[in-house]
């Protein structure tokens, strides 16, 4: 019925978007949207670099990911400059960086289109496995973290006052930030990542009053993006990232009526 | 002096700055189980940072902080909750600890909002998140308590009650509270040992004897004689370090 790479892709895109939801409400509560950006933008250096030593992309992705992560707390430390203007400094020096040692790299034939903004092409039963044994992992380790992080987003305060150590969870959900974005480069793109971690989430956020509740609806929000986007991905013979993007919007927008509604009945 | 092992935190000539500028410094202070300790000053004076210091929030610090407890519950004085947060006062009850629904209800029900358990945290009112706070923080039954402001924003008659809940838990779990308040009233006829801070510590004791220390006069000015003279108009006792009452 459908081709092997088709499958693949959608068993790719179901394992993201589980890890997606709830790493993707954190981003929203924490305020980490242009820290997911920047991570994502250096990606693409994590790239190149896979491909100039020959190395595994997720493997790749996730230690410069990682890297630029650690560089940022440093700056934040040693510096005056606000954050945004820190966060803006790294992704687009990273994506620039990347993109010119892509241009030395000229025994290799890039996709650039493909790697900013997803490709379902080329997602290989490699791939499939990288992303549901890493996704399992980061999952494992954000349920072992959830109190103290979910905590210190709360109040940060509380939490340190009350022996949680939220400084070691901060730093533990960094990396898994860097995580997520290695394994899902190829399914959504460098371009697009941060979208798949914020908009379910924030379509989720317009109809949960828990916090579970938001958790769950942004892992629902996410697969349906996943598998609504694909299928239209192959009709359409759209990219695969912006296609995922585009059906997360449509969910959001639906969302925003329910809001709607629920100030209607208050009124 | 009193075993080790009733000692809950103990700082050591502690002091904090911050953009080299001292917001505290040199604070002895020691909590003891079942002792209430209580922080006055003026606004600026170092209370909520002596509160952090002895708390763990600042890391950098002069001096010396020894805590010999974790089970520690903290009713910060400012809370700023972000509302992207979908957040009730259940989830918000559990936040560092996990207790049982019936722990919850009791806890809500001593400071009176158990019927606020299941409204979303940011359609409280002031007073009412402050009665949640507290609630959450006697709810693990804590060995230290550490309050700035608990009460703030709370009406009149729930001032009162909650002050005097403070005291009972105290006594029924035989927790120290490290106490802040601006209240000098209810401070100096419930507290066991009183700190007067004004950037350094300008006076410490019972209760009575820093009442009747002039620097603790000439720090808070005419307003606080006033309050002292209420002080002396309404009591005609002070209390001694067992709680008994004592005339004067």
């Amino acid at each position: 019925m459908f081709d092997d790479f088709f499958i693949r892709a959608l068993v790719a895109g179901i394992g993201v978007a589980f890890v997606t939801g709830p790493l993707g409400c954190f981003v929203i509560w924490r305020r980490l949207s242009y820290f997911g950006d920047t991570l994502s933008h250096s990606a693409l250096l994590g790239v190149t670099m896979a491909y100039s030593f020959e190395f595994n992309i997720a493997i790749s992705v996730f230690i410069i990911s990682s890297v630029i992560a650690l560089i940022l707390i440093q700056l934040q430390k040693k510096t005056n400059l606000p954050g945004d203007a820190l966060l803006g400094l790294l992704a687009h020096s990273s994506l620039a960086v990347g993109l010119v040692v892509i241009g030395f790299l000229t025994f290799i034939r890039f996709d650039i289109m493909g790697l900013l903004f997803g490709d379902i092409l080329a997602v290989t039963v490699n791939d499939i496995i990288i992303i549901w044994a890493g996704g399992a992992l980061i999952l494992l380790v954000l349920k072992l973290i959830w109190k103290p992080l979910f905590a210190s987003t709360v109040n940060y305060e509380l939490a340190e006052a009350e022996g949680l150590n939220p400084d070691r969870a901060k730093a533990i959900f960094t990396i898994l930030m860097a995580a997520i974005i290695a394994i899902s480069i190829k399914m959504v793109g460098l371009l697009l990542i941060t979208g798949m971690l914020i908009i379910p989430a924030a379509m989720a956020r317009n109809i949960s009053d828990t916090p579970q509740k938001m958790v769950l609806f942004s892992i629902i929000g996410g697969l349906l993006s996943v598998i609504i986007g694909l299928f239209s991905s192959l009709e359409f013979n759209t990219a695969s990232g912006p296609s995922i993007i585009t059906a997360s919007l449509v969910l959001f927008i639906l969302s925003l009526l329910k809001i709607k509604q629920s100030i209607q009945l208050k009124n | 002096m009193t075993s080790n092992n009733k000692m809950l935190v103990k700082l050591k000539n502690a002091g904090y700055q911050q953009n080299d500028k001292w917001l505290v410094k040199g604070v002895s202070l020691e909590v003891e189980k079942g002792k209430i300790v209580t922080l006055i000053g003026p606004n600026g004076s170092g209370k909520s940072t002596t509160a952090k210091i002895a708390l763990g929030i600042y890391k950098k610090i002069d001096g010396e902080v020894e805590k010999y407890t974790n089970k520690i519950g903290y009713v910060p004085q400012k809370v700023s909750i972000d509302w992207t947060l979908p957040l009730r006062v259940s989830d918000f009850m559990v936040l560092t600890e996990n207790l049982k629904d019936d722990a919850i209800d009791e806890a809500l029900s001593l400071t009176g909002v158990v019927h606020l358990k299941n409204k979303n945290l940011g359609n409280l009112s002031g007073g009412e998140f402050q009665r949640v706070l507290l609630a959450r923080a006697i709810s693990k039954k804590p060995d230290l308590l550490v309050l700035d402001e608990p009460v703030q924003g709370v009406d009149f008659t729930g001032e009162i009650a909650l002050y005097e809940l403070i005291k009972k838990i105290s006594e029924e779990l035989n927790c120290g509270i490290l106490l802040i308040s601006h209240d000098l009233h209810t401070v100096m006829s419930a507290t066991d040992h009183v700190v007067c801070l004004n950037g350094h510590v300008c006076c410490s004791g019972s209760p009575s004897d820093v009442a009747k220390n002039n620097e603790y006069k000439a720090l808070f000015g005419e307003q606080a004689a006033q309050t002292l003279s209420i002080y002396e108009h309404n009591h005609d006792h002070v209390h001694s370090h067992e709680g008994e009452i004592k005339k004067n």
